[in-house]
C-alpha cells in the first residue's frame, strides 16, 4: 500500500460548528482543558479559526478554517528538527507521525510548524470523575511534557488494516478510514482521500480551481487543501502586505 | 566563627591579599539567596511542569533558550583563548586563560542547566543519545554541548587543583601534573566541538523553512546564520573575559591582568566583530531582496509590528556592531582602558540583541496570512530560574578567584595593589 492521505476542506461550507474539534478531541483522548489552560496553551488537534477581511458593515465577510497539521510531505519542517526521531512521515501513507513516547519536550518542532498546528502538553492530563471511562482504548494518553498533533487519526488507519488483513486483502476499504473530523463534519465540508489516486474524488477536488493551500509557497507540500469560490478566501493561501484580515480562535 | 576564618585562610594561596572571611560570606549572602530561589523556581517547573512559565503554543521557546544562546555566545572566550594560546602560540594571553576557563564553565553549566529545566521531560535527555537524528541541529548542539562541558570540566580541574590544600594530596598533584600535558590537546578539542554547537546554535533558527523571518540560505547544509554565529561567539568572546575581568577589578580593587592584555583582547574581538558586521549586513541584504521574498513575504512587513521595528535592526548594525569595532581597534581610542570597556560593553550587547532578535522576535512574528503578532512576557519563574543561574556564576566565579591561581601566571599584579 503507497497513499498519500490528505483532506480537501471546502471552506464555503464550514459553518464554525466546531464538531470537528469535539469528534477530534473525543476520538483522540484529548482531556479537558486545565483551570488555567488558555486558548494559547490549550490542546486543540483541530482548531477551527474564525477570519474576516477585515472590513466593517455590509462589506464584512467571514469565514471559518479548521486548521490542523497540513502532513508537509516536502522538507517537512518538524521532521528534520526533532533531535530524536520522534517524528516520521510514514512512507507508505504520507502521515506525519508524533511518537509521544520517544519525546523530550524540547519544543523544537513547535518553533519550526508555520501552521502552529502543534501543541504540548502543559498538564497533567486529568479527566473528570466517571469521564475516563469513555476514553478511547485504540488512542494512548499522553503524558505531561510532550508535544502532540493530529496524526490523522491513525488508530483508525490500524482498524482498517486489521480489518482488511483479517479479509485476506492487502488493501484497505477506503470507506473504513475516516478521520472523525471528517466524519463529525454536519455539512461534508472536511472530505478526506488520497490524493496520489486520480479516481478519489478528494484528489479531484484538490486540483480544482477553487482549491488552495496555505503558504504553499514555502514548499513543504501540505496535504491539507481548502476550497472557496470566494477570492478573497483564496488570498487567504499566502501572507501580503495590504490585506486586513481579522481573527478569532474557535 | 573563629574556626571558619582559619578554615579559610588556610584554603588562600600563599602570598596573595584577599579580604577577610567575614566580608567575603557578606559578599556571598545576596548570591546565595538568587540561586536559592532560583533553585526554587526551577523545582516548581519540574514538579508541576512547565505550566509554570508563561510560553505557550505559539511562544514555544522563551527567555530560557534565549539566555542559553547568549551564554553560550559569551562564554566562546573560553574555547577561542584556549585556541589562541596553545594553538596560535599567543603567549601574553596566557594570564587571563583560567579566567576564561571558568567563565566558560559557568556559561555552559549554566546553559545546561537551564535546558535540564526547559525541557518537557528531563528524564529522557539520554533518548537524543540513543535516537539520535543526525539532521537535527539541535541533536549537533546537544551532543557538541555535552562533550565540551566535559572538555571545559577537565580544563577546570588543573586550576582547581592548584589550590594551596588539594595540593597537598599526592595523587592530585600527579593529576593535575598529568592533566596539565592534555591542555593544549583539550583546547583544540574545545576549538573544534566549540566551533561547531556555536554554529549549530545559529542554525537552530537558519533551518526554520517554517518562520521566514529567521529562515536564511547558506552554503552545503549550514545556513548563513551558522557562520554568523561562529564568527560572532569568537568576536564576543573576549569582549566578555574584558568585561568579567575589569568587573573583577572594580569589586576586588586589585590590577588581575597587565593592559596589555586587554588592549589585545580588545584588538581581536573588534577585528573579528569588523568582520562579523560586514558578513550579517551582507546577509541581511540578501535575506532582504531573495531569501524572504522567495517564499513569499514582504520583508519590510516584519518590521512594522512594533515595539520591533526596523531600528532593532539599524541599532545591531550601527551602535552594536561597527561603533565598538572602530572603538577596539583605532588606535586613538584602543590605548584607552575605557574606551575599551565601552566598547567591549557595546559588542556583548550587540550579540545578545541579535540572539534576542532571532529567538524571542522570530516567534512573536505572524507567519499565517491570518496570524496575529504576539507578546510574551516571561513569568517570575522563569525570571528567577535566570537570576539563579546568574547568581551560580558570581559564586563559583568569586570561589574561584578567592581560592584558586586565577590570575596567577601574572608576575606583578594580583598582590595587593589596588588600581590607580
Amino acid at each position: 500500500m503507497s497513499a498519500r492521505y490528505g483532506f480537501v476542506i471546502d471552506l464555503d461550507r464550514c459553518t464554525g460548528c466546531g464538531a470537528c474539534m469535539v469528534a477530534c478531541a473525543a476520538e483522540n483522548n484529548v482531556p479537558p482543558a486545565a483551570p488555567r489552560a488558555t486558548p494559547r496553551t490549550g490542546l486543540t488537534p483541530m482548531l477551527v479559526r474564525k477570519v474576516s477581511n477585515g472590513m466593517d458593515g455590509i462589506a464584512r465577510r467571514e469565514v471559518f478554517i479548521p486548521i490542523a497539521c497540513m502532513h508537509c510531505g516536502n522538507e517537512t519542517p518538524c521532521v528534520s528538527v526533532c533531535p530524536q526521531q520522534a517524528v516520521e512521515v510514514d512512507k507508505a501513507t504520507g502521515i506525519v507521525m508524533q511518537m509521544p513516547q520517544r519525546c523530550l519536550g524540547c519544543r523544537y518542532c513547535m518553533t519550526a510548524c508555520p501552521y502552529h498546528a502543534r501543541y504540548f502538553n502543559w498538564w497533567d492530563p486529568a479527566w473528570p470523575t466517571g469521564m475516563e471511562k469513555s476514553l478511547n482504548p485504540a488512542v494512548a494518553v499522553r503524558m505531561r511534557g510532550v508535544v502532540e498533533k493530529c496524526n490523522m487519526c491513525h488508530g483508525r488507519l490500524h482498524s482498517a488494516m486489521e480489518k482488511a488483513a483479517a479479509a485476506g486483502r492487502r488493501e484497505i476499504d477506503p470507506a473504513d478510514y475516516v478521520p472523525a473530523c471528517a466524519e463529525a463534519c454536519p455539512t461534508g465540508a472536511i472530505t478526506f482521500g488520497n490524493l496520489a489516486d486520480d479516481k478519489d474524488p478528494v484528489s479531484h477536488a484538490a486540483h480544482s480551481p477553487d482549491a488552495f493551500r496555505l503558504l504553499a509557497k514555502l514548499d513543504t507540500e501540505p496535504k491539507v487543501y481548502f476550497k472557496s469560490q470566494q477570492a478573497w478566501v483564496r488570498g487567504l493561501a499566502d501572507r501580503e502586505s495590504d490585506r486586513p484580515s481579522e481573527v478569532q480562535n474557535g | 566563627m573563629a574556626d571558619l576564618v582559619v578554615l579559610d585562610r588556610r584554603f588562600i594561596a600563599r602570598g596573595v591579599e584577599r579580604s577577610s572571611a567575614l566580608r567575603f560570606m557578606f559578599w556571598l549572602v545576596p548570591w546565595v539567596i538568587l540561586v536559592g530561589l532560583g533553585i526554587y523556581a526551577a523545582a516548581l517547573c519540574l514538579f508541576y511542569g512547565l505550566n509554570q512559565t508563561n510560553m505557550d503554543n505559539r511562544f514555544a521557546f522563551g527567555m530560557w533558550i534565549y539566555l542559553d544562546l547568549g551564554m553560550i555566545a559569551l562564554g566562546a572566550g573560553a574555547f577561542f583563548t584556549g585556541f589562541l594560546v596553545y594553538i596560535l602560540k599567543q603567549e601574553d594571553l596566557k594570564p587571563i586563560l583560567n579566567s576564561a576557563v571558568v567563565v566558560g564553565l559557568i556559561c555552559y553549566s549554566g546553559a545546561v542547566a537551564v535546558l535540564m529545566v526547559d525541557v518537557g521531560q528531563p528524564l529522557r535527555a539520554w533518548f537524543t543519545f540513543w535516537h539520535p537524528n543526525t539532521h537535527s541541529m539541535l541533536t549537533e548542539v546537544t551532543f557538541c554541548i555535552t562533550c565540551y562541558l566535559f572538555v571545559l570540566i577537565l580544563e577546570y580541574l588543573p586550576v582547581l587543583l592548584r589550590n594551596r590544600q588539594l595540593r597537598k594530596v599526592p595523587s592530585f598533584l600527579v593529576f593535575e601534573h598529568q592533566l596539565h600535558k592534555l591542555v593544549p590537546v583539550l583546547a583544540g578539542l574545545g576549538a573544534f566541538l566549540s566551533f561547531f554547537h556555536q554554529g549549530s546554535l545559529g542554525g537552530l533558527y537558519g533551518v526554520l523553512r517554517g518562520r521566514p523571518f529567521a529562515f536564511r540560505q547558506g552554503f552545503a547544509i549550514w545556513p548563513s546564520t551558522f557562520f554568523l554565529f561562529i564568527i560572532s561567539a569568537m568576536a564576543v568572546g573576549p569582549s566578555f573575559l574584558i568585561l568579567v575581568t575589569a568587573t573583577a577589578e572594580a569589586v576586588t580593587g586589585r590590577k588581575l591582568v597587565q593592559s596589555t592584555v586587554f588592549r589585545k583582547l580588545g584588538r581581536i574581538s573588534g577585528i573579528l566583530l569588523g568582520v562579523y558586521v560586514a558578513l550579517k549586513a551582507i546577509d541581511t541584504l540578501v535575506w532582504l531582496n531573495v531569501t524572504s521574498r522567495a517564499v513569499g513575504f514582504a520583508p519590510w512587513d516584519f518590521y512594522a509590528y512594533k515595539p520591533f521595528g526596523s531600528a532593532l535592526l539599524f541599532i545591531e548594525i550601527l551602535p552594536l556592531g561597527l561603533l565598538p569595532v572602530f572603538l577596539l581597534t583605532l588606535p586613538m581610542t584602543s590605548k584607552r582602558r575605557g574606551w575599551v570597556l565601552c566598547g567591549a560593553a557595546l559588542a556583548c550587547s550587540g550579540i545578545l540583541l541579535n540572539r534576542f532578535v532571532l529567538t524571542v522576535q522570530t516567534l512573536a512574528l505572524p507567519t499565517l496570512p491570518f496570524d496575529e503578532y504576539l507578546q510574551y512576557i516571561p513569568s517570575w519563574q522563569e525570571v528567577a530560574t535566570f537570576l539563579g543561574v546568574i547568581a551560580y556564576g558570581v559564586i563559583l566565579y568569586s570561589l574561584s578567584y578567592r581560592y584558586l591561581p586565577m590570575f596567577g601566571q601574572s608576575k606583578g599584579v594580583d598582590k595587593n595593589v589596588p588600581v590607580g
